[in-house]
């Protein structure tokens, strides 16, 4: 029913330019994998040769352990919603979803009940005479959705499909994917460039910059745990602390960072610079941790959940985010607040290219 | 009136006056004169019904308009379709190619085919040459010559609207179509073909058009014996003097082509022959 994908090596070159750099990948039979990244990281030329549209310079593209590598796009036959949806603007609904079932060559009375049960999958039932241009935004977008769907493909492939969307729908989509995902039980690829879709949406999520998976697990895996800069500062905002390992101990470490010593938990060697990854929401305001500090209020926005603050400190600049309810102190400019945290709150991270 | 307004309407006037006193009012003389000469009331356009000769030029012409509209869109489309899939720079010679025939005078073209179809031309000798044949074919003085002749002419004509609502096909719904398992044809013919329909019909009404009021071409490449309507009443006002039948002709003409627009305004944009084009 579902299937596995895995890219060995899979590599496109345009002239001296490279778009992908060999990547490695294994999507499980059944799991939703999103590949994230920046315009230009190459995440939609990955889904491109995933779907035949490119072909790979090196590599190869195993599906349940058969390569793939050398079928045209029709014989992989994977469903793919486009960016835009590219539904067919002189057909119905009905026929948008009846035309991969059509050039099959599926008998009329088979091809209707596929479609009327694949449009009531995605709710659309009793839209199937419009026509395209006939619907909202959200609508045409489940349309793609079920004509990517009606033939049993193997793989779904999703590029960008909620990009052209407003906030607010964008929202209820992305619930209505989920759920999708769950009912059909079939392999999703998602490409995007909005972090709290991949976030929300997977089970998996690759990251990618400059044509190179950067790091790849469970969202909340790689949120709380990013191994890069880049990683950190594209997937939510992060501070960055820049020390020297001073005292190495069995749990924890010491890190000088400026005139402070920070207890961290984590392994490093000793003398080792290192850069800490903090996030702004793992920072009390106005109470005492492992690691404490003064800090003089610069900025404070309210964002109805909360406040973002920024502080000058002695370790430079840092940013908080403090939830509404837990604010005991009205944060204003100019006021001397300590903010602190826990010994586990920071993780040590790479330092690449951070260019976002 | 604004002052804007008024400055617009001076600057439309000459071009109104121009076409009122020269264009339109010859016309409607024409139209007087069919009704008027030899003597008042219908008799010229009874002959439509009643005289053979009128029968069959107007037959004739059709005839020949119609073929000429399927051939040219017929290879109009194909070399469309072959600019449409070109790379950037090979478009761009396409189109050259496709423009440089327009600029050529079309009495030109029309004695360049007769020097190549006639008996002792090119295509006779080379075919009588190789053994193909033992006796010249009759390819000029008759309708075939004269569709050669108009087909060459009106490709241009077709290739354009064509292109222009070619190029409005979305390449991602191609790639869509490839990718839900559709073949090369399939695609063609599912996705492509509809979709670039609205330019054959505006091609088609187009070329139609032009072809009905053809007069250089047919006059040249028929040989005076195979007549088109413009020669047929050239022929009539010019060497028979036959003011009324001739009139009654050219408003036939007139009013074939406003019909034909009107009919097919309804189905395709209008736009898309007038100005829209590539």
């Amino acid at each position: 029913m579902s299937h596995a994908l895995a890219l060995h090596g899979l590599a496109k070159r345009y002239g001296d330019f490279v778009a992908v750099h060999g990547a490695d990948l294994d999507v499980a039979a059944g799991s939703f994998l999103t590949l994230l990244g920046p315009s230009g990281s190459g995440k939609t030329t990955i889904l491109m040769m995933i779907a035949g549209f490119t072909d790979p310079t090196a590599g190869r593209l195993l599906l349940d352990g058969t390569d793939i590598t050398a079928l045209p796009p029709e014989k992989r036959a994977f469903g793919m919603v486009f960016q835009g949806y590219a539904l067919f603007p002189h057909m119905t609904v009905a026929e948008n979803v009846a035309f991969p079932l059509r050039v099959r060559g599926l008998g009329r009375a088979e091809r209707e009940a596929k479609v009327r049960a694949t449009l009531d999958l995605v709710q659309l039932t009793g839209f199937a005479e419009r026509l395209p241009k006939q619907l909202s935004g959200g609508q045409q977008q489940r349309v793609a959705l079920a004509r990517a769907l009606v033939f049993d493909p193997a793989l779904l492939l999703l590029d960008e499909p909620l990009s052209a969307l407003d906030k607010k729908l964008r929202a209820e989509l992305q619930e209505e994917l989920r759920a999708l995902h769950r009912r059909v039980g079939r392999t999703f690829i998602n490409v995007t460039h909005d972090q709290e879709e991949a976030l929300s949406l997977s089970d998996e999520v690759a990251i990618l910059n400059h044509g190179r998976i950067i790091q790849k697990g469970a969202p909340a895996a790689l949120y709380e745990r990013p191994a890069t800069r880049f990683v950190a500062d594209f997937l939510g905002k992060s501070n960055f602390l820049r020390g020297v390992v001073r005292e190495v101990g069995p749990t924890h470490i010491a890190i000088q960072c400026g005139p402070l010593r920070l207890r961290h938990a984590g392994g490093a060697r000793l003398g080792d610079e290192v850069l800490l990854s903090l996030r702004p929401e793992k920072i009390a305001l106005a109470q005492d941790g492992d690691n404490a500090l003064e800090g003089r209020v610069l900025s404070s926005a309210y964002l109805g959940a909360g406040h973002a603050v920024v502080l000058e400190t002695a370790i430079g600049p840092i940013r908080v985010h403090q939830p509404a309810w837990r604010a005991a102190v009205e944060p204003a400019p100019g006021d001397t607040i300590r903010l602190a945290w826990a010994a586990d709150a920071a993780t040590l991270v790479e330092d690449d290219d951070a260019a976002v | 009136m604004r002052r804007s307004d008024a400055a617009w309407v001076g600057l439309l006037l000459p071009a109104f006056l121009l076409l009122s006193v020269f264009y339109i009012t010859p016309i409607l003389q024409v139209l007087a004169i069919s009704f008027i000469e030899p003597e008042p009331g219908w008799g010229n356009y009874e002959r439509i019904a009643t005289n053979l000769s009128v029968q069959r030029v107007i037959v004739t012409t059709l005839r020949i308009c119609a073929i000429t509209t399927a051939l040219a869109l017929f290879l109009g489309y194909g070399l469309a379709y072959a600019i449409t899939l070109a790379s950037e720079q090979a478009r761009r010679w396409w189109l050259l190619c496709v423009l440089v025939p327009l600029w050529i005078s079309v009495l030109v073209r029309a004695f360049a085919w007769v020097t190549l179809l006639r008996r002792q031309g090119l295509i006779n000798q080379t075919l009588q040459g190789a053994g193909v044949i033992a006796e010249p074919l009759e390819l000029v003085w008759n309708e075939f010559g004269i569709i050669v002749g108009m087909v060459h002419y009106m490709v241009p004509y077709a290739v354009l609207p064509m292109l222009a609502s070619m190029r409005e096909v979305e390449p991602r719904l191609l790639a869509a179509a490839r990718g839900m398992g559709a073949s090369r044809g399939q695609v063609f013919r599912r996705v492509f073909f509809p979709l670039s329909a609205p330019g054959l019909v505006a091609a088609g009404v187009l070329v139609f058009i032009f072809s009905l009021g053809f007069y250089i071409t047919p006059a040249i490449l028929g040989g005076g014996r195979t007549l088109m309507v413009a020669e047929w009443i050239s022929l009539q006002i010019l060497d028979l003097i036959r003011w009324g039948l001739g009139a009654m002709m050219a408003t036939l003409l007139v009013v074939t082509i406003l019909v034909t627009l009107a009919v097919f305004s309804r189905v395709v944009n209008m736009r898309r022959l007038f100005g829209g084009g590539a």
